[in-house]
This record gives C-alpha cells, sequence and structure tokens, in this order.
C-alpha cells in the first residue's frame, strides 16, 4: 500500500482483474481506440467501460480452482472408497456427504437421486470460495503484483457476479424441476391459480408468483455476496491498521468468520435444497 | 462491481461441476457408506444370532449332561440289579448243584454199600460153608445145602 491512499488502497482490493471488450471510441493512455477491443483493464474505469462483455479473470480462475479442488479430492477418495475400515480422508469426506445426505433426507421429500451430489456440490464449491477468504487480504494480491497482475481479488463470492451465477444455476434448476414434475400445464397453474384460486385473479397470482419465484435467486445471491463482502471490506479496513495492531481486530474477525464462512455455505445449499423441494411439491 | 460474462461463466461452471458430482463422486461414496453400513448391520445380526445359537447350545448341553446322567444312574442301577441277580442265580445253582452232588455221593455210597454187603453176603456163605465142612469135616454136599444156606445170608 505503499504510497496510495486508504481510499485508494480498498479500491484496489475491491477491482477485480478483468478481461473484457473495450468499446470503439474509448480513450485510452491519451489514444483513441479505433475499433472495439478486447484487452485486459488497466483501470477500474476501463473495467465499468467493458460493461457486461467482461469477464473476472481472478473469479473464474479461484472458483474454477476451488471447484477443481474439490472435484479431484472428493473424485480421489471416491474412487478407492471402500466399505472396510475408510482411512482419515475418507472419514472427513464421508462426514461431509453424509451431513448432506441427512440434510437431504430431512428437508427434501420426492423422491430425486440427483438432489443430494446438488446440496454436496454446493456446500463444498461454496464453502472452498468463501475459505479464500481465510488467507490474509494482502498475500495474494501481492504475489500477484510482483508477477505483473495489477488486480486480483481472490474470493469469487465476494463477487456477486459469481454469487448470481451460481444462483442462477440453481433457479434454472428449479425451473427444470417444476416443469418436469408438473408438467408446463401445471406449472403454469401453479404460477395462476393460487394463492387466490379463481379465474379472475389469475393475473394477480401470476404477478405475485412470478415475483415469489424471481425472489429465490435473488435472495441467494445477494445474502451470499453480502456477507462475504461485508466480511472482506472489514479485513480491507484492518489490513490498514499499523501492523503491530492488526491481530487485535483480525484474529476475533478472523475466527467469527471461520463460523460465517462455513454457515453462508450451510445456508446456501439448505436454501438450495428447499426451492428444488419446492419444486417438486405438488400443490 | 459489475454485472457482466463472469455470471455466465460461473453458471456454467456450477452445472458441469454438479454433473461431474453427480456422475463420479456421488455414487461411489453413497455406495460404500451403504455397503458398510450393511456389513455392520449384518454383523450385529450375526452375533446376536451366535448369541443365540451360543444359549441354545448351552441349553443343549446341560439337557443332554442331565440325561447322561440319567442314563448312567439307570444303567449303574440296572448292573446292580443284574449283578445281584447273577450272585443270587450263582447261589441258588451252586446249591443245586452241591445238593445233587450229595445226592449223587449219596446214591453212590448206598450202591458201594450194597455192593459190599451183597459180596459179604457171598463171602459169608462160602465161608460158612467152609466152616461147616471143618466142622462135620465131612464134605457137604455144597449143592443139597446151597438152598440153605442162600435163606441163611439173605437173613444176614
Amino acid at each position: 500500500m505503499a504510497g496510495e491512499s486508504p481510499a485508494e488502497y480498498i479500491q484496489h482490493h475491491l477491482t477485480n482483474l478483468t478481461y473484457g471488450k473495450l468499446p470503439a471510441g474509448f480513450e485510452r493512455n491519451g489514444t483513441e481506440l479505433q475499433e472495439a477491443t478486447w484487452t485486459m483493464a488497466q483501470s477500474a474505469e476501463e473495467a465499468r467501460a467493458m460493461g457486461f462483455m467482461a469477464f473476472h479473470v481472478d473469479t473464474l480462475f479461484m472458483s474454477a480452482l476451488t471447484g477443481i479442488i474439490f472435484l479431484v479430492l472428493f473424485r480421489m477418495v471416491a474412487k478407492n472408497a471402500t466399505s472396510e475400515q475408510p482411512g482419515k480422508l475418507q472419514n472427513l469426506v464421508e462426514m461431509v456427504v453424509e451431513f448432506t445426505q441427512d440434510l437431504v433426507k430431512n428437508t427434501f421429500h420426492g423422491r430425486n437421486p440427483m438432489i443430494g451430489p446438488i446440496a454436496l456440490t454446493v456446500f463444498v464449491w461454496v464453502f472452498l470460495q468463501n475459505s479464500l477468504k481465510l488467507i490474509p487480504v494482502d498475500y495474494i494480491p501481492a504475489l500477484t503484483s510482483a508477477m505483473g497482475i495489477e488486480y486480483t481479488k481472490i474470493v469469487p463470492t465476494t463477487d456477486p457476479n459469481a454469487t448470481f451465477g451460481m444462483a442462477i444455476g440453481v433457479f434454472l434448476m428449479v425451473l427444470y424441476y417444476s416443469i418436469k414434475v408438473k408438467g408446463v400445464g401445471g406449472f403454469t397453474k401453479e404460477l395462476t391459480f393460487s394463492p387466490f384460486n379463481h379465474w379472475s385473479l389469475s393475473w394477480f397470482n401470476l404477478i405475485l408468483e412470478t415475483v415469489g419465484l424471481l425472489t429465490k435467486p435473488f435472495s441467494l445471491a445477494l445474502r451470499l455476496f453480502g456477507n462475504m463482502y461485508a466480511g472482506e471490506v472489514i479485513f480491507i479496513l484492518i489490513a490498514l491498521l499499523p501492523f503491530w495492531a492488526q491481530w487485535a481486530l483480525q484474529v476475533p474477525w478472523l475466527i467469527f468468520h471461520i463460523l460465517v464462512v462455513t454457515l453462508q455455505a450451510f445456508i446456501f445449499m439448505v436454501l438450495t435444497i428447499v426451492y428444488l423441494s419446492m419444486a417438486h411439491e405438488e400443490h | 462491481m459489475n454485472i457482466n460474462l463472469t455470471m455466465i461463466g460461473q453458471t456454467i461452471g456450477f452445472f458441469i461441476f454438479i454433473a461431474f458430482c453427480v456422475k463420479y463422486v456421488w455414487p461411489p461414496l453413497v455406495q460404500a457408506m451403504q455397503d458398510r453400513q450393511k456389513k455392520i448391520a449384518d454383523g450385529l445380526a450375526a452375533s446376536d444370532r451366535a448369541n443365540q445359537d451360543l444359549e441354545l447350545a448351552q441349553q443343549r448341553a446341560t439337557q443332554e449332561l442331565r440325561e447322561a446322567r440319567d442314563e448312567a444312574a439307570t444303567i449303574v442301577e440296572k448292573a446292580n440289579k443284574r449283578a445281584n441277580q447273577i450272585v443270587e442265580e450263582a447261589k441258588t445253582e451252586a446249591r443245586e448243584q452241591g445238593d445233587r452232588l450229595l445226592a449223587q455221593a449219596r446214591d453212590e455210597i448206598e450202591q458201594e454199600r450194597q455192593q459190599a454187603r451183597d459180596a459179604l453176603r457171598a463171602e459169608v456163605a462160602t465161608l460158612a460153608i467152609a466152616g461147616a465142612e471143618k466142622i462135620l469135616e465131612s464134605s457137604v454136599d455144597a449143592k443139597a445145602h446151597s438152598e440153605m444156606l442162600d435163606k441163611l445170608s439173605a437173613e444176614l
């Protein structure tokens, strides 16, 4: 943070490494771009100018990395899974699997073998993405900036794109299973004939139900993002303190976040199961 | 804080991870856990069964032991009875044999005595005749007097 004001430091830490399309006519380093170009954003303004046509490279990389770590680890255990005495790693993995399985059994009343693995993926993946937050805020950015990468924001769940991406995934599954279980007609009927079971009020029901339906992904995404982002901002603020005083706030906040990280992953999983369960229920 | 293509990328990643988990991670893990549950349940059931078997076996062993003891007692009793019987029989037989032998001996003695008496009688007759001859110093016709002598010896 040498030579930076606190505002700049915070701003810097909250900027993603962005690769996207700069529109034509954008003024860059004093020269005007002749045509739209795909390039790495060099500042927050450039990233903003890219609009929708951009990728957050750090978010995608870290979320893919955590996902791959999860799958490789679990696949390794699953491949060597033995019904004899399990090893330590298998024990741990089985504990997580059993935990999700029990939760699905208690929450999900339909009959769908997909829900278990969906819940497991959601839980472990979100947990691992959140866990990146427990790495001190300056470590990875310092490392990457030494390698010549200007911006790095390593916790994918502090990026609304990541949380909305997952929430949209859940939403699509809700739509898919609603239609699969109830049929197009049944789903439409559910949207138009409840809560007021009268044809003249169907337009009102449709508005209500659509709002209710769309609330699901929004609440999922915003809850996770809000919690993670707020925690991250606090961590960055604590990092602004003199180095000898940081531990006094950092340690309690970190311990608190061990809980938050797990809890948010758990909530995301439970809500996913609940939404999918609702999608399976006939009225 | 822009919403951009990252979101779609994340959704795609989400589905890829779920697909992988559904296909390659979940089934073997759950299978292994179910197998272990089954194994443990089987083991417990087997131990229950073994306990039951043990109890039954113990009961049977006790019963058989009792039966064997009873049988042994019966056999001993029977053997005792039989031994007594044999002794009794032997006694009776010995007594009978003794009696028989005694009777036989008596008979024999009687016979011998009779024989001796007969022989003595004959001898007496001869002696008497010889004595009479000597006394009469004449020969006596043995034939003429034998009838009288026989009568005499019969009286002995």
